[in-house]
Order: C-alpha cells, then structure tokens, then sequence
C-alpha cells in the first residue's frame, strides 16, 4: 500500500480540487460521446436529408464523422487531463 | 532484446518497426517479381503466410523472459505509440479484418452499429478506466476486483467471468486462423487449427505479455498493410479517386438508385447448393427509425460497454510506464483502429457499386448467367463453396437475388474483381492471419494470466516462488490453447455471433464493479460479488432464454445484444446491496483515494 497516512491536509486539499475538476471534465466528455455514440444515430434518416461533402448526413456520421469525433475527443480530453494534473502539482 | 540492455532496445524501437516495416514491403515485392516470373498463385500464398508467422514466432523467441514483471506487464516499458498499435492489433480480430466489409455489405445501416460501437468504446476505455487501472498496479483486471474490493470471492467471481468472455472470443480466432491458414496453405481445416495455435502459442509461451506485445507490434504493421494497400490500388484501377475515403459519398447515392432498378429486397428463390452463402437484401442505406434506431443504439452500447469490460483490452494498459502514457496510448489505440474502421465501409460500398453497376467493366448484375459463369474471380470462389449463381426465375439473366456469397468474400475477394495481381490475395491473408493471431495472442494470455496469477498464486499458492509461478503460466497457457483449438475445430458456432458474445458477456459482469471501483467511493466487496454475479447471470440467462429455449425476445433484444439486460441487473444489485451493507474500510477509500492521484506509486507495488 502507498503512504497514503502521511499525506497532509494540503494535499488532500489539493487533490479533492483536482478529482472534482477530473470528475467535470469526464462528465463533458461522456456527454460528448454519448450525443456521438449513441443520440446522433437515433436519427439518422433525418439527417440523411442534408448532404455533407457528396454524402448523406446520417449514414457519413455512422461510417466517419462520430469515429473521427472519438478521436479527436480523446486527444483532446487527455490533453485537458495533462494539465489538470500539472495546475493541481500531480503530472503523472 | 537481451535482458540486460532494454533501455537500447526501447530507445531504438523506432528504428526496428521501421526496417520491419521496410523488409516486409521489399519481401512484398519480391514476391510481386516471382509472381511476374510466372511462379505459381498457391506458392505465393503459402510463403506469404508462412513467412509472417515465421518472423512473429523469431520475435516471440527473442522476447523470451523469466521475470515475472516482463511475463505480466511487459516491464511496464511500452512507450504509447508502440502500444496502441499493440492494442489495435490486440483488438482488431479476424473478424474485424475479414468479416467487417462484409457485415456491412450485407447488414446495411444496422451493422454500422458495431463499426460505431467498437471504436465508441475507446472513449469509455480513456474516461472511466485505463488511468485508472494502470495507477492501481494491478497485473490482471480480476487482480484489480480482488484487491479493490477485498477477498478471494470477488476475485474469484471476476476469473470465472474473465473467463468465459474471453474463452467464447478466442475459440472464434483460432477458428479464423485456421480457416485462413488452410486456405492458404491448402491444408485441411483440423490441420489449420494447429497451425494456427501452434504460431500463436510461439508467440506468447516463451515470453508473456512482452513477446505478445513486441508481436503485436509487427502484425499490427503487416494488417494494416494489407487492409489499405489492395482498397487503396482497387480505387486507383477503378477510378474511384486515389484515396477512396472521402469521395465514396456520390456512389452512396448511385447505389441507392441501383438498389431500386435491380429491386434490392427480394428473396432468393433459387437453393444455391452450397452453405454460408446468402443474398443481398438488405438496403445500403436505410436507417428505418423505430425499432431499427432502437437496435442501432443497444447493440452500439452494448460493444463500448463490452470494449470498456474486456480483459485483454484493458490489460494492455498496464504495460505502459506512467499514468499519463496509459491515457496517450488510448489516444494512439483509436487512431490506429479508426484506419481500418473507417477504411471497411468504403470498401463494402466500392464492392457492391462494381458489382450492380452495369456501367462499370466488373458490373454483374443484369448479365447473362453463362457470361457471368464464366469470369475468373466466379469461378475460383465457386470452387471454394464461397460463391454461388443459381438462375431462380429461369431466364438466363442474372438477378441481384440469384447471385450468393459468403460475408468473407468482400475482403478476400477485392484484388480479383478489380484485377488486381494476385500478390495481393496473398497480402491480404497475411493480414487475415495477422489480425487472427495477434488477438488470439492477447485472449490466451488474459485467461491464463488470470488462472496462473489470481487463481493459483493469489488464492492456492501465496508462497509460489517466481519459477514455480511462471511455469504454471505457461502450462495454462498450451492447456487453455489446446482447449480452444479443439473447440474451434468442432466448428460450433459462426465467427461473429461468438464475438459480440464475449462483448456482453464482459460487460454484463465485470462493466459496474469496474467503473464503480473507482467512481463511487462507497462500492464495496457485498455489492460488487453481487453485481457480478447478478449482472452476469441475468444475462446468460437471457440468452439462454432467446437462444437456446425457443423464448420470444423482449423488445427486440436479441442474442447479439444480451448485456441491454444483464448490465441495469448488475447497476441495480451492486447499488442496493452496498448501500444495505457496511461501508469499506478506511484503508480501502483511501485507497480509491490514491489511484485518483495520478502520481506516486502504484497501489500494488509492493505487494507483487
């Protein structure tokens, strides 16, 4: 087990800071993927009525525009993640 | 890769990948020139694959390891880049590289529902648990339950799920493996399997997770390969644009137009004589709304969930040598993933548009039968019992329902309709194999790390020094192989039902009493036995219900999407039955304290 007895109030303090501040930042990006993964689909017949560089809306969403999403999310989250933990003194 | 020099060899990975990576191309065109030489197709073949499996199996003997860190977790040395491409190679199973194109040339818009779903994943994988687990230290995900939530039930509740997730999956790539090693060796399918297993077990037995890893590397390289180049060159001869992916949109639209000229949908009315051939029926793109939007969204939840619970994903994440390069790993994982995912629906739109298009030289559909009889490509995949033409309406013109095909032939097929050389076939086993292999690899070494570490060492043997430990992981490991194969080559059931199995049969036990470990301080060992064994039950049921009972399903919830029951089941009991119980003790939320905390040590440090 780490020393986790030794730990000063400051550094409680300072990681209570940082999880709520992780804990904000995973409920954005869950929301982000789940309008991705999961809403967007719902309706795809709808959106197939716009077009989006020569294809339907819905169905490029389906086969590109949420997997390119996902990964742009995550390099991005992580990116926000990185310097959360630098601000809150824990780089990991 | 001597054990005394791995910084070097972690320094000049770069530098090896690369001339990998060239060797393999000059090997590539070789191959081409002994083609143009006039050496025969079959040759070809089997040196393509043989020569693969050769180098992956050189690389597992140079990995070979007797330290148990190095056995486990690689050394925790695995810099994120190299492991994503692990992780995708880990991920991407035969079915992925064979199946795919196929699934969503034949499924339509539903299918895409898994090509979301298993890339979606990853962003659960980043958010919820790779950070996470990889501070934790732990050497196997049930390692993580037992300690967490303290006591040899949860852990041992945790193998038994493991197990049979991982066990349904992996008997699918042995399968796989050995469909494309006997194709390509023209050996029996029996004789395949062993191969196959054979050149899988080289890779992990002598060295663990670090041989799978550094194999995993170089089949990742080989599949990647493989999948772009034959879509790539096929979209050049056609004149579909030098890089396919973008511009597919406009043959979206003409398919639509074929579909209703040829009237896409009916039934074929003719028996093709052969089985595992069906007809096309199904729309391009039709999402139907209503219950079709309800089972595009249960199956894409229920593949992210499985992704986010699946033991021999997660445990690629504990290789790396800090939290932060755990998160960037997942990073890499889905931009190497995402290559070929986003690569399989323009390929099975391009094959289907070639194959209604009359306009098009490979454009089949409204041919004479005895003009179509006798194309190259029909005929070699007719002998194989991949392809069959069965005039139904009699009238010497082939209909969009008379024409038959296996799911695989989307992919193993593209070279020949659109000409190209037959180099490329054999390209595109290796790739097959590769994809096949390197999941196995990681399935094999899930389940027998799980045996070897949280069953034997954790709960029968504490005081097993490190010899005794690695040679039972070893034993496992050919044990469970074994097993496998002579499951696989029962033939019991089709690659992909098996797969989206082993996702919700993970998601459905172990998908809560992992998020909450971390997530909600207040878990405890009670609720997370509970949502187990609850979670998981519930579900197996279900789909013993549906599947094997004759029972009706309950809002359109079918097998391939059993966890839509078993995760709220385990949500559900893991929540009351900790909130009824007493909380954990103080050193366990400190502990959950602690692998929030990016930084210090891991929790499990000393304790291995």
């Amino acid at each position: 087990m780490a020393d986790n007895t030794s730990k000063s109030p400051a550094v409680q303090q300072a990681r209570e800071a940082h999880w709520s501040r992780t804990r904000n930042l995973t409920i954005v990006v869950l929301a982000i993927w789940a309008i991705f993964a999961l809403i967007v689909h719902l309706f795809a017949g709808g959106l197939n009525q716009i077009s989006f560089i020569g294809f339907p809306l819905g169905y490029y969403l389906a086969v590109q525009g949420s997997l390119a999403i996902f990964v742009i999310l995550i390099f991005v989250h992580n990116k926000m993640q990185d310097r959360i933990d630098d601000e809150a003194g824990l780089e990991g | 890769m001597a054990e005394d020099k791995p910084r070097d060899f972690i320094n000049n990975l770069p530098k090896i990948y690369g001339m990998y990576t060239g060797g393999f191309i000059v090997f590539i065109i070789i191959m081409a020139i002994l083609e143009q030489m006039g050496v025969g197709a079959d040759t070809i073949g089997i040196l393509f694959v043989a020569f693969t499996v050769f180098i992956y199996a050189a690389i597992g003997w140079l990995s070979r390891t007797m330290n148990v860190g190095a056995y486990y977790v690689a050394g925790r040395e695995v810099p994120p880049v190299f492991n994503g491409m692990a992780t995708a190679a880990d991920w991407m199973s035969g079915a992925s590289f064979v199946a795919l194109a196929g699934g969503i040339y034949f499924g339509g818009h539903g299918y895409l529902a898994f090509v979301v779903g298993w890339t979606g994943g990853y962003v659960l994988v980043n958010s919820l648990m790779a950070p996470y687990l990889r501070k934790f230290g732990c050497y196997t995900v049930p390692d993580f339950i037992g300690t967490r939530y303290g006591g040899n039930l949860a852990r041992f509740v945790a193998v038994i799920i493991l197990f049979v997730a991982s066990f349904t999956y992996v008997t699918a790539q042995i399968n796989a493996s050995g469909t494309i090693a006997a194709r390509a060796l023209h050996i029996p399918f029996e004789f395949g399997v062993w191969f196959g297993l054979l050149g899988i077990l080289l890779c992990s037995m002598l060295g663990g997770m670090r041989a799978v890893t550094w194999t995993q590397v170089a089949q990742y390289i080989v599949l990647i390969i493989a999948y772009l180049v034959p879509v790539i060159w096929m979209s050049n001869v056609q004149g579909f644009g030098i890089i396919p992916h973008f511009g597919y949109g406009e043959a979206v639209q003409r398919i639509a137009e074929l579909e209703a000229q040829w009237n896409v949908g009916m039934a074929a009315t003719a028996d093709p004589g052969v089985g595992g051939v069906r007809v096309l029926t199904t729309l391009h793109n039709d999402p139907a709304g209503g219950m079709a939007s309800w089972k595009f969204f249960t199956l894409a939840l229920c593949m992210m969930t499985g992704t986010a619970s699946l033991p021999h994903i997660l445990m690629r994440y504990f290789t790396t040598p800090s939290v932060r390069d755990a998160r960037k790993s997942v990073s890499w994982s889905l931009f190497f993933i995402f290559l070929l995912y986003f690569t399989a629906p323009a390929l099975a739109t391009l094959t289907k548009l070639q194959i209604l298009d009359p306009n098009l030289a490979t454009g089949i559909i409204g041919d004479s039968i005895a003009e179509v009889q006798s194309l190259a490509w029909v005929q070699n995949w007719a002998d194989v019992g991949f392809l069959a033409v069965a005039d139904g309406n009699g009238d010497g013109i082939l209909q969009v329902n008379e024409f038959f095909m296996r799911p695989d032939i989307v992919v193993l097929a593209t070279p020949e309709i659109a000409g190209l050389p037959y180099v490329i076939s054999g390209l595109v086993a290796a790739g097959g194999m590769a994809a096949a292999m390197s999941t196995a690899d990681g399935l094999l070494l899930a389940i027998a790390n799980a045996l070897s570490h949280d069953l034997y060492y954790k709960i029968i043997d504490p005081n097993a020094d490190t010899r005794k430990r690695l040679i039972v992981a070893r034993v496992l490991l050919i044990g469970i192989g074994i097993l496998a194969a002579l499951v696989a080559s029962l033939r019991l059931t089709g690659i992909l039902g098996a797969v989206a199995w082993a996702f919700d049969f993970a998601a459905s036990g172990l998908f809560f009493p992992l998020v909450l470990g971390v997530w909600w301080k207040r878990a405890n060992r009670a609720g997370a036995v509970a949502g187990m064994i609850c979670g998981f039950l519930a579900g197996s049921l279900y789909l013993y219900y549906i599947r094997f009972a004759g029972g009706a399903e309950w809002f359109g919830i079918d097998h391939l999407r059993f966890a839509i029951i078993g995760m709220p089941v385990s949500l559900v009991a893991m929540v009351v039955v900790s909130l009824a119980t007493e909380p954990p003790p103080k050193e366990i939320q400190d502990m959950v304290d602690e692998v929030r905390d990016p930084t210090g040590r891991a929790i499990l440090d000393k304790t291995h």
